[in-house]
């Protein structure tokens, strides 16, 4: 088995990063995948609480890089999906604790035994983001239909494109079809279009993605969620398959589809 | 016939095009470091380079950077006085 890693990260914060990791690991484990989440946000640490695993945690990313336990040790294993692991940031300590090789390191030694090797980013375009893309085969940038988050985003492409880490591909996370059908959201072809890069995922602004996290079990184990629906197929266009896109308009009366036509070929 | 339609359903005013029109002259110049102001100091060194050698039109002189997927470009503009004008005059 070699591994492959694929880094999760943003440029502007609070746009989707954990709930992607969580959600597109658990997608993969569930499709017989062994998957583990690293969760590269020293000091803020999340995925645990999102996937549901906070209350297991003895030892952290930082304890292994230091030395402190071995890598084995700081692996949680899922209960309900056996084959996804999750090994969780330090709170106590800050970004400074790692270093990119430090992460490149680890996972080359992880990729014997996982076949995706998934790496919360922080927020950011420091030192947690360095060490987050540092080992990276693919990287998923998560974006709103937003100004600023798309603007963030294209810094972070120009950074990823420099570094020579890639390719990025784009997960536009939030999206809400009644607003973009008002022509008061960007839709996903305008953040294509300005950002010029291969789109993975569009996921819709979904209330179920606050109510499992709250549950700790990721919305993409849910089969009536939408977001967890576009989540899986962002893990299964990952795993190689064809997905076409999910339709962000599940409703919409006639002019609302005339001007989505007029729209569509207009631009 | 687009720009018709556009007008009736109020396409101009949406606050997503403006989203998207403002977005695209932001990452330009986020993209190659150049500050809005530097193109307008540019502009006036090529008309001043040009009309060493040319007559033209300073206020028809037009320069912009566009984007082509992630590459970007810079536009100069420059019409050129038709040579009726200048034989009338
Ligand atoms: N598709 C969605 N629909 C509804 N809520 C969402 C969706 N995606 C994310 N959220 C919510 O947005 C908030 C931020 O999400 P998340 O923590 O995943 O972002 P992040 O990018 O990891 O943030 P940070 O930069 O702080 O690490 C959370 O409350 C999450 O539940
Ligand atoms: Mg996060």
């Amino acid at each position: 088995m070699t591994g492959k890693v694929v880094t999760v990260t943003s440029g502007k914060g609070g746009v989707g990063k954990t709930t992607a990791t969580a959600n597109v690991g658990a997608a993969l484990a569930q499709f017989g995948d062994k998957v583990v989440c690293i969760d590269a946000d020293i000091g803020l640490r999340n995925l645990d609480v999102v996937l549901g695993l906070e209350n297991r945690i003895v030892y952290d990313l930082v304890d292994v890089v230091e030395g402190r336990c071995r890598l084995r040790q700081a692996m949680i294993r899922d209960k309900r999906l056996p084959e996804l692991y999750l090994i969780p940031a330090a709170q106590t300590r800050d970004k400074s604790a790692v270093s990119p090789s430090d992460m490149v390191r680890l996972c080359d030694e992880l990729r014997p035994e996982f076949d995706w090797i998934m790496i919360d980013s922080p927020a950011g375009i420091e030192r947690g983001f360095r060490n987050a893309i540092a080992p990276a085969d693919v990287v998923l940038v998560v974006t709103n239909p937003e100004v600023s988050a798309v603007r963030d985003a294209d810094r972070i492409i120009g950074l990823i494109e420099s570094e020579e880490k890639g390719p990025a591909r784009l997960v536009v996370n939030r999206i809400k079809p009644d607003m973009v059908r008002r022509g008061d959201m960007l839709a996903v072809e305008d953040v294509l279009e300005l950002l010029a890069i291969e789109l993975v995922g569009m996921i819709p602004d979904d209330e179920m993605v606050l109510t499992s996290s709250n549950r700790g079990t990721p919305v993409a184990l849910d089969g009536k969620s939408k977001a967890g629906q576009a989540f899986r197929n962002i893990a299964r266009r990952l795993r190689g398959e064809d997905v076409p896109f999910l339709s962000m308009d599940n409703e919409g009366g006639f002019l609302g589809k005339l001007v989505r036509r007029i729209r569509a070929g207009g631009d | 016939m687009a720009g018709f339609l556009d007008r009736l359903l109020g396409r101009e005013t949406k606050s997503a095009q403006q989203a998207k029109e403002r977005l695209k002259l932001v990452l330009v110049h986020d993209r190659t470091d150049i500050a809005p102001g530097v193109l307008e100091v540019l502009k006036d060194d090529l008309i001043a380079a040009i009309s060493r050698h040319i007559e033209i039109d300073p206020s028809a002189v037009r320069i912009e950077m566009t984007q082509e997927g992630r590459e970007q470009r810079l536009i100069a503009d420059i019409p050129l006085r038709p040579v009726r004008r200048r034989r009338v005059t």
